[in-house]
């Protein structure tokens, strides 16, 4: 496993280099909004990545609350802050995109909303794993995540069910894409995908020693209070 | 290309941020071991 994270590493970066010059010189131009529609490759992507960071978030939540696992409490705790994360870009690259196709940075419509809410759930997730020092903090925040699982799909659905700014979805929906475009956009989810699992490890990796760490130093408090520095 | 150019470059600073935190994260853990091990000396 020590010898898999440098590996994946290499491969990521890789990926990332490959993905951006597919998606700035291979990808060809979109003929109504010309270069600013490649900003799509970095946006739909890293929605998706973030979307499916929420879902496992929403499992690990569900798997906690049933069996109290600390593994589950870490993985569901690791792909909040990593899908935060995604989802900040997300709503960072829409506005930016926005400007010049619509004229407009921001609308309130169901798409934009539901996603700056799902974004405010899990930042409120956030917070309350730093803040609460109560004893039942991952069995709260195990709760809180299930209910905002449930924004995930009025994100995504809400493009189908409402009328609304935002395009119609390219796979799947009303929408259609060329061929090359597509290529390039699963590349590049592909390349977000392998960061993903990347920053997730070694946050994954970095909680858990935290962890053994808070309960070293606790023995030891209990042990000798007096050595305590902390 | 400007906004384009933008929004690639935010979506790099937004992921690197997030990276230093990370990173400072394990410094300070680093920091807390090496007193462990020095208390249990």
């Amino acid at each position: 496993m020590k010898k898999a994270f440098p590996i994946l590493a290499v491969i990521t970066a890789g990926l990332l280099s490959y993905a951006l010059y597919e998606a700035l010189v291979v990808a060809p131009t979109e003929q109504t909004m010309g270069d600013v529609q490649r900003i799509f490759y970095y946006h739909v992507p890293s929605a998706w990545t973030a979307f499916l960071l929420f879902f496992i978030n929403f499992v690990a939540s569900v798997w906690y609350l049933i069996r109290r696992d600390t593994t589950a409490d870490i993985l569901a705790l690791v792909t909040a802050e990593v899908g935060v994360v995604f989802c900040t870009v997300v709503l960072v690259t829409g506005p930016l995109w926005a400007r010049p196709v619509w004229g407009i940075w921001w609308t309130w419509d169901v798409r934009l909303t539901s996603t700056l809410v799902l974004w405010l759930i899990y930042v409120s997730y956030i917070l309350l794993r730093r803040f609460s020092t109560s004893g039942q903090t991952p069995v709260l925040a195990a709760a809180l995540a299930v209910f905002g699982a449930l924004d995930v799909p009025l994100v995504y659905f809400s493009i189908w069910f409402f009328r609304t700014q935002h395009p119609q979805p390219v796979i799947g929906g009303g929408g259609s894409i060329d061929p090359r475009m597509l290529h390039v956009l699963l590349i590049n989810w592909l390349a977000f995908m392998c960061f993903a699992v990347l920053v997730c490890w070694s946050r994954y990796r970095l909680e858990r020693l935290q962890r053994d760490v808070d309960e070293t130093m606790a023995l030891e408090d209990l042990l000798d209070p007096r050595s305590s520095v902390r | 290309m400007n906004y384009l150019y933008t929004a690639y470059a935010i979506t790099w600073i937004i992921h690197i941020t997030y990276l230093v935190t990370v990173s400072q994260r394990y410094s300070r853990l680093r920091k807390e071991i090496e007193d462990l091990r020095r208390r249990a000396k």
